[in-house]
């Protein structure tokens, strides 16, 4: 059984057709690119994914259950996370934090302990504290836990973006544009990681992306997308090659 | 039947001096994105003008109200350009209480070279009052001006904001005022120009208000000024005919509550419309739905 | 170096505490020296007032983000009902030591359901409209305060928004709230002791409930809040669990502030919007999500203008001039320019000292 099986759907915003009849699987384990042109749909696609809006048309299964139409936080309950085009961190909280308010709804104690500090607590806490290094250390930014989030590098927030979606432990995981404003190495590295995310906490990957050396270079298929609507997919290079889709981004 | 008629009428008078102040208001808010606090406070120093031009110095009302409007314009300006302008870039939280602080200050000048005494204000108006219905119904002079004056500002500021340079500098100002500076707008005489008219508009609505309401102190803008500020975002803020409707909708909700509920809970009753209103429709009236992109 | 941080934090709240304290034998000691002023000993137990208040609101305003501009309306809840408690029990429960906590526990909890009730549909607002709203509550709060009358008799409680006549008392009967006069004779409970472990209470509440995973979650939400949902923090819930727990402590102010007094009367000066905005100053001035701050603004700003006293006529004029002044300083581009300035001078000097 397929990780994530979308079925023909399709959102309309007054009488914009902006996704039509997308169709999508993704097998556990798979590391998949979902491109196209600016304004194609494809992060209507995310945020239909993620319950920010709601489809007009058709499912979405996730390890087979149904979560088509369910509100965002139930979503990343049922094991979808997600990143964002523009980062959107806790700015005034620090990385630490950003990442232990990921773990929030997988260590919990009530408000009253939190208040009274009772010995659960301070158990807890611990926890996440070592639960957040140690996702922290994976992206090589425990050095900078302390740091208040907005005072990192642009490319470590999009690093500590991923280190927090992580937290909430998902079976799948979106990324919007993770190369966006990065430099050649900058994205070097950014590809390692992903591939390590991938092996190390045998996560499903689909991502957004324009920049066509980190899409051939690490995701296996693809799907793209034009106006709204499937142009093609399948297999990397075979998507690469098509005229069809290098016509769409050549223009015609 | 009459009597309802009769409340109606001066739920229409009061709710016209809201729709003035809310018209500035509305103004202020939709071109610097401020809420300005102090505005209720040029309502009373535009009464206590008067009150020393006409009712001091002898001056004829004509007069006493010009040099009102002046002053109130010069505060205006030089309140933006000493207390808001060097905030232009700050939080909102910042102007907020900025503007407190100039509320504060306003209220305690008057204060200062006025006393707490209540000042009892002579009415300017000289219009007679019309008489209906067998003399059942009396129409005050007040009324009639206040209302006249009220329409005939809220048509000639929107041919205002429709046809002359200004005013579609200040449409532009308000939808993104980043782009309209580099569409050559000059930003800052904007800004001030719109405070200029906001006090101007906040002084005739205070020789009319203290006309209507002939008592006055230091702290009579305050109340009037928070409701026409509720009037705005009733109606919509920034929409100028919802400022309008707003105020209007505004006085004769409260008049009829005074008269037909309680004359203590015409303010809650004021404010539980305005809940109500934000709640069915969190834009007001008039305004217009932004959402937030993702 | 996470280590650090824990503790740096951790000594900054001590520091927090240890000011009140501090604070309070100092006071003490002036007070048994008889060096106090009759006039700054009655200032005392408002001053805890406004401490209680502004913590609280901070919570409202800094950490949750919230622009609330009708915090005074729940610290009128709060001192209605813990005194109304107070005058139906005064003769069961003669001991102030039990009754006193008793009627905070009632205020504090009325003061909490108003939040809640308030804070559903508010919620739902943003920016400017949740402060007018905020503000609209608390309006209402005070103008139907003023037209309740209640009475108690052999056969209950009767309540009436009319006068004291249509309560329809038996001649045993004893009105508790008399419309627009209020409530008289509330027992004289509070005191400046009572009012400094209120304090220590609501700082120990507020900074606890900061540094866990609640504070956490309503900061995240306060920072980003879609980000906040797509990683599964109930924004509703934890935005309602701030507002609440912000207005059942200043329903703990309230109850202080209502035994201070013989007379109880809701005007627009205590608990009006004025009042609410008076609050949001301590709170920005002391720096907004700063309780230090609030505590240290709270005790200034409230003491400044009796210091100010001598210029009598002028003083709150200087007042506002104060705030103005302040705010252009610290939020305007030019005045940071010269805040930067200022620390670059004295880091310089250090250098060379070194």
């Amino acid at each position: 059984m397929a990780l994530l099986e979308v079925k023909n759907l399709g959102i309309s915003f007054g009488g914009l057709r902006a996704v039509d009849d997308f169709s999508l699987t993704i097998e556990q384990g798979e590391l998949y690119g979902l491109i196209g042109p600016n304004g194609a749909g494809k992060t209507t696609i995310f945020n239909l994914l993620t319950g920010v809006y709601k489809p007009t048309d058709g499912y979405i299964m996730l390890d087979g259950e149904n979560i088509t139409g369910k509100k965002t936080i139930e979503i990343n309950r049922h094991g979808i996370a997600r990143t964002f085009q523009n980062i959107r961190l806790f700015s005034e909280l620090t990385v630490l934090d950003n990442v232990k308010v990921g773990l929030h709804n997988h260590h919990p104690y009530s408000t009253l302990t939190g208040i009274l500090r009772l010995p659960k607590y301070y158990k807890v806490e611990k926890e996440m504290n070592e639960r957040a290094m140690e996702l922290l250390k994976v992206f090589d930014l425990d050095q900078e836990a302390d740091y208040k989030a907005s005072n990192l590098p642009y490319g470590k927030q999009r690093k500590l973006e991923i280190a927090r979606a992580l937290a909430t432990d998902p079976k799948l995981l979106l990324l919007d544009e993770p190369a966006a404003g990065m430099n050649p190495n900058e994205t070097q590295e950014l590809m390692k990681t992903i591939r390590f995310v991938r092996d190390e906490f045998h996560m499903t990957i689909l991502l957004i992306e324009h920049d066509m050396k980190l899409v051939s270079g690490i995701c296996e298929r693809l799907t793209v997308l034009n106006f709204g609507q499937i142009l093609a997919e399948g297999e990397t290079t075979e998507v690469l090659n098509d005229p069809k889709v290098i016509a769409a981004y050549l223009g015609e | 039947m009459i009597g309802f008629i009769s409340y109606l009428v001066n739920g229409i008078s009061l709710g016209s001096v809201y729709a003035i102040i809310a018209l500035g208001y509305t103004m202020v808010y939709g071109i610097a994105k401020m809420l300005n606090f102090a505005h209720g406070d040029v309502i009373m120093v535009g009464a206590f003008v008067v009150f020393s031009t006409v009712s001091g110095m002898g001056l004829p009302p004509v007069i006493g109200i010009l040099i009102s409007v002046a002053v109130c314009t010069v505060l205006g300006v030089v309140i933006e350009r000493v207390a808001y302008k060097p905030l232009r870039h700050a939080s909102k939280l910042a102007v907020l209480i900025t503007a407190i602080g100039v509320s504060y200050f306003l209220q305690n000048m008057a204060l200062l070279i006025y006393g707490a005494n209540t000042k009892s204000f002579t009415s300017v108006v000289t219009v007679p009052p019309i008489t209906l219905a067998d003399g059942a119904l009396v129409i005050s002079g007040e009324t009639i001006v206040t209302v006249i004056a009220c329409i005939i500002i809220m048509i000639g500021l929107m041919a205002f904001m429709k046809y002359s340079k200004s005013g579609r500098a200040m449409l532009a100002v308000s939808e993104d005022s980043g782009a309209a500076q580099l569409m050559g707008v000059n930003v800052n005489s904007t800004i001030a120009l719109t405070f200029a008219i906001g006090s101007a508009l906040a002084a005739i609505a205070g020789v009319l208000l203290c006309s209507s309401y002939p008592s006055l102190t230091p702290y009579t803008g305050s109340m009037p000024g928070i409701k026409a500020f509720v009037a705005a975002v009733f109606g919509g803020i920034g929409s100028i005919p919802g400022a309008f409707i707003g105020g209007i909708l505004l006085g004769v909700i409260e008049i009829l509550g005074r008269a037909y509920i309680s004359s203590q809970l015409s303010d809650a009753i004021v404010f539980a419309v305005l809940i109500i209103v934000l709640l069915v429709k969190p834009t007001g009236i008039l305004g217009k739905q932004i959402q937030e992109k993702v | 170096m996470k280590m650090r941080n824990l503790s740096k934090t951790t000594r900054s709240n001590l520091i927090t505490y240890g000011m009140v304290i501090a604070a309070y034998i100092i006071v003490e000691i002036f007070l048994r020296a008889d060096m106090v002023s009759s006039l700054m000993e009655g200032l005392l137990v408002p001053l805890c007032v406004y401490v209680i208040l502004a913590v609280s609101l901070n919570l409202t305003v800094g950490i949750s983000g919230e622009l609330s501009l009708g915090h005074a309306g729940f610290m009128c809840v709060g001192a209605f009902a813990g005194a109304t408690f107070s005058k139906c029990v005064e003769e069961v429960i003669t001991s102030s030591l039990l009754r006193f906590p008793l009627a905070i526990l009632v205020g504090t909890a009325a003061a909490a359901l108003f939040g809640i009730l308030v804070g559903i549909p508010v919620l739902r607002l943003k920016g400017d409209y949740l402060a007018i709203v905020t503000l609209a509550f608390g309006e209402i709060i005070k103008n139907v305060v003023n037209v309740i009358y209640l009475g108690r008799d052999s056969r209950g409680f009767h309540i009436s928004i009319k006068d004291t006549v249509s309560l329809g008392l038996e001649d045993d009967g004893e009105v508790i709230i008399k419309g627009a006069q209020g409530i008289t004779g509330t027992p004289n409970d509070s005191t400046f002791l009572i009012g400094i472990i209120l304090i220590l209470i609501t700082l120990f509440i507020v900074i606890n409930l900061i540094n866990s995973r609640t504070g956490r979650a309503i900061m995240a939400i306060r920072d980003n809040r879609i980000a906040a949902e797509s990683i599964g923090v109930n924004v509703t819930r934890y935005k309602l669990l701030a507002f609440a727990v912000s207005a059942a402590l200043a329903g703990t102010a309230g109850v202080l502030y209502a035994h201070n007094l013989s007379t109880l009367t809701a005007l627009p000066k205590n608990f009006g919007y004025n009042m609410s905005i008076t609050i949001l100053v301590f709170v920005v001035l002391g720096g907004i999500g700063n309780i230090r701050g609030s505590v240290i603004a709270a005790v200034v700003l409230t003491l400044l203008p009796e210091l100010l006293r001598s210029l009598n006529d002028y003083r709150m004029l200087i007042y506002a001039v104060i705030l103005i002044a302040t705010m252009i300083f610290t939020s305007s581009q030019g005045g940071q320019e010269i805040q930067e300035r200022i620390k670059l001078f004295f880091k310089r000097r250090k250098t060379k000292e070194a």
